[in-house]
């Protein structure tokens, strides 16, 4: 089964005086996992269901696969949608649940059967199949519900928070796992998450929502890398402010280091502008003649995060991998920009 | 231990008037045991009073049980905060567990020779006095019976509708199924055991209950709580005493067990829904 | 595309919502105006103010309502002590004293009166003359049974829906007694729980008339029974207020609490 596209033409929905999706413009290509990534009240969750049917849009359409479903009501779609949790049917066991969707399409018994060992295989959870899902711990549902949802071969996968409610461990290694699948099915999913982490890792495309709008639309490396605007580049991983100043040709003078300057465009020579640095592009090393001191230094497991203070009082974060030797608290050291471009995000503020 | 004083109390005051009744049962005046009270209660009019109190008991819970359910899906279907809600949250609980006496004074006003109601009826050409009805009679208990259930069915079944996930009905939906076969397939089966429950428990409230029964015929009336404030209260015959606790422990007898039938299906009806 | 969307009624939500308002209004509104017939034929209200008139009903009532305040309170200390002990110190008792209090529902007041009256029967002259003579000794051990089941799920909501584990540990922490822990930190906390439990109880004092008739007690509902003998309308117009009162006090306590941490559990309840 060849995979489709999926596009969302200029979609609004309103809620009273909200508007929680603002004409919303979205394509997914045919086999590509896109998320959606924003925080609670951006839009993402409304956006899927309005994918899903499961509402409707007050202006905008719904294109899948070419056709326009816009008036489809949602059990007549063919997508499957796993939820953020409680989705299974508590009266049925796995196989059961599973089965569910084939059921509704009239398969005959043994078919039925066939397809749901199947999947439920590919999920990882055969030895199961019988259990109910009180008798099943969080990842285990998760799976389950993935299984329901793949079984009925949709062309589009809704996935609405899937893992926010699992416990860290079994959340990444559920999130590798339905890549993996979603990938060798190459099945058109889009992932609605609020964890920037999860987006980044798993998604061909990031789509970055802020009240009802997309923010950005991009690789996960664009969209760390070069955030379009301020929100996206807070909202993606951790940036520091720091004060830097426009030189000529397109350059910017950062801590001491000469940098290519990106997004400068219209700022004066010799003005001082903001620019935005992530904590793994900065370096700190001993130095008595250095102008920041450490104020603190938290150990991650593979990385270390310190906080440094400099002298003119501005707080930056800087992430290093562990090793042995790292400044301590209270020492003096030289702040460096390790990358060789800094983001503008405007002038500075007096 | 911080228990103490409660399983005294209970002991005492529950313990007491239970043991009572039990010894009294199955002993005669001497203080002999005896199975006299208990095969006395096998025969007429014992027996036909225990059927009415049956039939009425069965009757009452399967039409309390439908009735109840449909209002309480409208109800639900209004929203958690809605004041029809809150009206009839706050009224179904009077009704179910207070209505007793007002409740019959209530129908007699209404449906009584004089009731208002009557009058109405009689306007527009039913005269409910020309035939044998009266509101003092099993029919009108029946009435006022259905008018408390109803609303104790409607307590009782509200937890469980809300008790079923928003998300079930959309996976459902999802995954090709009407919302008829949302409700045949899942909505219906997760709310059997709690369904069947409440049914039992409208059952032994039936059963049990006596005082707007009392307040609309008297003692005299055919059910078993009737007779057994007849034999208790003020009877020449000592012995009769005896008959009126046997009668008393099978009533206990039948609600122990719709009791313990209510609590498997409680069991099921949690573990389900974890 | 604009799309205004509205909800259009159901049919099968008006069909009962109709049904249920006939069935369940009719009868309370016709009380309503048949209590206004008064005796003499003419409308008004005396068959509300024969309550001031009539000495026998006027001191059932107030007889009833003593009763009533005694065994809320008695209920309240025996039973918020130790919903508080068990969610504390004995959680797996939990299910045990659960299943006691509600062992009174297993026993129709009918047949508790035969076994009261079989009691008291045996009982010795001495007994009988310090508890069994006044309403108020005989039948209020017997109502806090009664109540237990209502009562103890509304305080046991309430108990549950704080965190009593950490408010217990941090008022000990700070050196505070058992008494003003359970007086001056639990008590404020539950609030609502107590007023729905209190609520409960008086109301169900208030209409508890099968027990105090067969032993023949001249409680308030006994005698609005008895009125209705032979003044029916005095006993409607008291019918009709008794359900008005009680609707009311309940319909308030689902209001109270506002900042009580059970007012939503306790929400389930009603």
């Amino acid at each position: 089964m060849s995979a489709v596209a999926v596009h969302l033409d200029r979609l609004t929905r309103r809620f009273g005086a909200l508007t929680a999706l603002d004409e919303l413009d979205l394509d997914v290509a045919p086999g590509e996992l896109l998320a959606l990534l924003g925080p609670s009240g951006c839009g993402k969750t409304t956006a899927l269901r309005l994918l899903g049917g499961f509402d409707r849009p007050d202006a905008g359409r719904v294109m899948v696969g070419g056709q326009d479903v816009t008036n489809t009501p949602a059990n007549r779609r063919d997508m499957g949608m796993v939820f953020q949790a409680y989705s299974l049917f508590p009266n049925m066991d796995a196989h059961r649940n599973v089965q569910f969707g084939l059921r509704m399409r009239k398969m005959g018994a043994a078919q039925r059967k066939a397809r749901a060992d199947e999947v439920l295989d590919l999920v990882g959870l055969a030895d199961h199949a019988g259990h109910y899902p009180y008798q099943l711990s969080g990842g285990q549902q998760q799976r389950v519900a993935l299984a329901r949802a793949l079984a009925i071969e949709p062309s589009v996968l809704l996935l609405d928070e899937p893992l926010s409610a699992l416990d860290a461990r079994v959340r990444n290694q559920l999130r590798a796992e339905i890549r993996a699948v979603q990938q060798r099915l190459g099945i058109t999913t889009l992932f609605v998450t609020h964890d920037q982490a999860e987006a980044l890792s798993i998604a061909d495309r990031v789509g970055v929502m802020h009240d009802g709008r997309l923010e950005q639309l991009g690789t996960p490396e664009e969209v760390y890398d070069r955030p379009a605007t301020p929100f996206v580049a807070e909202f993606v991983g951790t940036m520091n402010h720091v004060a830097g100043r426009v030189l000529a040709g397109g350059r910017l003078e950062v801590l001491g280091s000469s940098l290519k300057a990106i997004g400068a465009d219209g700022q004066q020579q010799g003005g001082m502008v903001e620019v935005l640095v992530r904590p793994e592009a900065l370096e700190a090393v001993a130095d008595e003649h250095g102008h920041a001191i450490v104020a603190e230094r938290t150990f991650l497991g593979s990385l270390t995060r310190m906080r440094v203070t400099l002298d003119d009082g501005a707080d930056l974060l800087i992430d290093v991998a562990t090793r042995r030797g790292l400044p301590e608290p209270g020492a003096r050291v030289a702040v460096r920009v390790t990358s060789e471009d800094a983001l503008v995000s405007g002038p500075s503020t007096p | 231990m911080g228990v103490a004083p409660f399983a005294v109390y209970v002991a005492l005051f529950l313990g007491g008037p239970l043991y009572e009744v039990i010894y009294g049962a199955v002993t005669t005046t001497r203080g002999s045991l005896t199975w006299f009270n208990f095969s006395q209660t096998f025969h007429q009019p014992y027996v036909g009073a225990f059927e009415e109190s049956l039939k009425l008991a069965l009757l009452t819970s399967l039409i309390g049980g439908v009735f109840g359910l449909w209002l309480a899906c409208a109800v639900v279907t209004a929203g958690p905060r809605s004041p029809l809600r809150r009206i009839v949250g706050s009224g179904a609980g009077v009704l179910a567990y207070f209505a007793g006496v007002p409740l019959a004074f209530a129908f007699i006003a209404a449906l009584g020779r004089y009731g208002e109601a009557t009058k109405l009826l009689q306007d527009i050409g039913i005269n409910l006095n020309a035939g044998s009805f009266t509101i003092s009679s099993l029919t009108g208990i029946f009435l006022c019976y259905v008018y408390f259930q109803v609303p104790l069915m409607v307590l009782l079944i509200i937890p469980a509708l809300e008790g079923l996930r928003p998300e079930w009905h959309e996976a459902a939906t999802g995954l090709g199924a009407s919302t008829f076969g949302y409700i045949r397939h899942v909505a219906a089966p997760v709310l059997a055991p709690a369904l069947i429950g409440a049914v039992l428990l409208l059952f032994g409230n039936a059963f049990a209950a006596y005082a707007t029964a009392y307040a609309l015929v008297g003692s005299s009336v055919n059910l078993v709580p009737g007779w057994i404030q007849q034999l208790i209260s003020g009877n020449v015959l000592v012995d009769e005493n005896g008959i009126g606790l046997a009668l008393g422990v099978e009533m206990i007898v039948v609600i122990a067990i719709v009791m313990v039938g209510y609590a498997a299906l409680q069991r099921r009806a949690t573990r389900w829904l974890q | 595309m604009r799309r205004r969307r509205r909800r259009r009624p159901r049919l099968w939500r008006v069909t009962i919502l109709v049904l249920a308002a006939v069935f369940f209004l009719g009868p309370q509104v016709s009380a309503l105006r048949y209590s206004f017939v008064q005796s003499n034929g003419e409308n008004g209200l005396g068959n509300y103010t024969q309550l001031f008139h009539d000495s026998a009903l006027g001191s059932s009532l107030v007889t009833s309502l003593e009763i009533a305040a005694l065994t809320t309170v008695i209920m309240l200390a025996l039973m918020l002590p130790t919903v508080v002990w068990v969610r504390l110190r004995l959680p797996r008792l939990a299910v045990v004293v659960e299943s006691i209090s509600v062992l009174p529902i297993v026993i129709p007041p009918i047949v508790m009166a035969a076994g009261l009256a079989t009691l008291q029967s045996h009982a010795s002259a001495q007994i009988s003359s310090v508890i069994f003579t006044s309403p108020l000794t005989a039948l209020t051990p017997f109502y806090v049974i009664l109540a237990m089941p209502f009562a103890f799920r509304s305080l046991d909501v309430g108990v549950r829906a704080i965190d009593l584990r950490t408010l217990v540990d941090a008022a000990r922490n700070l050196g505070a007694g058992w008494t003003t822990l359970l007086l001056r930190v639990i008590l404020p906390n539950v609030r609502t729980a107590i007023l729905t439990a209190a609520s409960l109880t008086v109301a169900l004092v208030l209409a508890e008339v099968v027990i105090s008739e067969t032993l023949l007690y001249d409680t308030y509902p006994v005698e609005l029974v008895n009125t209705g003998q032979n003044l029916v309308g005095v006993a409607v117009a008291l019918s009709v207020l008794s359900l008005a009162v009680t609707w009311l006090l309940l319909y308030m306590v689902s209001f109270i609490g506002n900042r009580d941490a059970s007012r939503a559990r306790i929400g389930r309840l009603l």
